[in-house]
């Protein structure tokens, strides 16, 4: 088989801070911050009530009872950003039936739909009061499974759970899949529900930041004073093509994916992994073909917590040296599964208008964090090639490299 | 509980919830081939039964009503089973 290559012909962003590539761009600019605070969450029992403020999409205009009925929050809000994906990219229902074109989106939890659906039933003690819907929200395939539906789209339908890497490895296995000949685009992504269930679970261990009183100044990666990480959500789709496939139907390229490398760190389920990251960063530079050196940016995973952030630092210090680095969670919280799709379009946003977004809220490194190159205002900068970090639970690692074409 | 009652609980649930045109509410519209309502709808008009109604609806008894007119009927026979009971 000839040397495939995998470009990006579209994209679609819903998330705290913009629904759409305008205003994403816009707050990626300014250094605006897409956290709040929930007080539901103080009734429920959360020890903080920090989060990512994301609106529910009205989808009435788009989709018929039947379509909507179906989806989960999760589901809705990939709807939205695989929509704008899907017309970036120039391509509509009309021209998705053939079995070239399928869907990888990364989804850990569908938390609301399995709860209400839970007291529903326990409430009446017969499971048919959960109603026709729950099966369908239900599962952590639900977003695939619609979309699929929706789109008319015949190739794979699969979705990918591997925590808060889930949507990366859903473009690197797609990038793969494309490589191979398989197929000839894949809708990648990954979705992020924000509601008070689907992230109790978290609070209870103690993951996220306390400082309540200043939601904006919360998520702070790599600086000293961070004390946890603000959960967050929504979707973020990317459409995959072969290369020579988009050409020839003049679609808009934004970025060619070069290197995928993963790895899974053994061991702890939550503690991270200097190794475990390190090898996940050099597989993605030996799939790439490219040096450390050729990397102009890095996106980080960092999510504002003391040991995960500090693992990181001290492995991108080590392999790439003074390389530029931010962490867009400053200004998302950690949108979990949905965020190596997310961030892989936060970095391509800044690629094709040549800057990097700041790392905001830092104020002073500590002994791991202060030997980055931390961009902490918005820099004019020509990226040529940027890597993204996605470090999950369970020690599941996964790095995208992108170059501009 | 009379049939006008009942016909006005169904109709705003089929129009709410099922976003159906209230014109295509006749007696004598079928249920899946005109108001396009299929068998895993009648897990949702179940539910709405059992709130609205009080009694439980099986999946046969569903399925062996046509039309919205014999809908109608077999709620209004119900209650009043259950009345003089």
């Amino acid at each position: 088989m000839e040397n495939r290559r995998v470009v990006i012909t579209g994209f679609g962003i819903y998330s705290s801070i913009g629904q759409n590539e305008k205003e994403v761009l816009d707050s990626l600019r300014t250094g605006r911050s897409g956290i709040g605070i929930d007080p539901t969450r103080t009734e429920y029992g959360y020890s903080s009530i920090l989060t990512g403020i994301v609106q529910q999409p009205d989808l009435k205009p788009y989709l018929n009872r039947k379509q909507r009925i179906y989806l989960s929050e999760e589901a809705e809000y990939a709807y939205i950003s695989t929509l704008e994906a899907l017309n970036k990219a120039n391509i509509s229902p009309e021209n998705t039936q053939d079995n070239t074109i399928g869907i990888l989106f990364g989804n850990d939890s569908s938390t609301k739909a399995i709860i209400e659906a839970h007291e529903d039933a326990c409430k009446s003690k017969d499971t048919m009061m959960m109603g026709q819907s729950a099966v369908f929200k239900t599962m952590n395939s639900n977003i695939t499974m619609n979309l699929s539906s929706i789109f008319n789209l015949q190739g794979i339908s699969l979705s990918v759970s591997a925590a808060c890497a889930s949507s990366s490895h859903t473009i690197g296995l797609g990038m793969a899949l494309i490589k191979q000949g398989w197929q000839d685009i894949i809708v990648c992504g990954g979705a992020q529900e924000v509601n008070t269930f689907s992230m109790a679970s978290f609070d209870a261990i103690g993951a996220f930041s306390k400082r309540v009183s200043d939601p904006t100044k919360a998520s702070r990666p790599f600086d000293k004073n961070r004390d946890g990480l603000v959960p967050s959500g929504g979707a973020a789709t990317v459409i995959l093509e072969e290369y020579e496939h988009a050409k020839r139907r003049n679609a808009p390229i934004y970025g060619e994916i070069i290197g995928y490398g993963f790895s899974s760190s053994g061991g702890s389920l939550a503690t991270p992994s200097y190794d475990g990251y390190k090898k996940a960063i050099q597989n993605s530079l030996h799939n790439a073909g490219i040096s450390a050196a050729d990397i102009d940016y890095v996106n980080a995973h960092a999510t504002s917590t003391i040991l995960g952030d500090a693992a990181e630092a001290k492995v991108i210090h080590d392999l790439m040296g003074d390389v530029p680095v931010s962490s867009t969670k400053s200004m998302t919280g950690h949108e979990c599964w949905m965020a190596g799709a997310s961030e892989i379009i936060y970095s391509l946003l800044m690629m094709n208008n040549q800057f990097i977004a700041p790392n905001i809220n830092f104020e002073e490194g500590d002994e791991a964090t202060s030997v980055l190159n931390l961009i902490t205002k918005t820099t004019e900068k020509k990226i040529n090639t940027f890597l993204s970090n996605s470090f999950g639970f369970g020690g599941t690692n996964s790095c995208l490299i992108v170059r501009k074409i | 509980m009379d049939i006008t009652e009942i016909k006005k609980i169904i109709n705003d649930f089929l129009s709410n919830e099922f976003e159906i045109e209230e014109e295509q509410l006749k007696e004598t519209a079928k249920l899946k081939d005109d108001l396009k309502i299929d068998s895993l709808d009648f897990v949702d008009i179940a539910v709405e039964v059992e709130k609205q109604f009080k009694f439980k609806i099986t999946a046969n008894e569903m399925s062996s009503i046509q039309t919205l007119g014999e809908f109608y009927t077999f709620i209004s026979n119900r209650l009043s089973a259950v009345t003089k009971e």
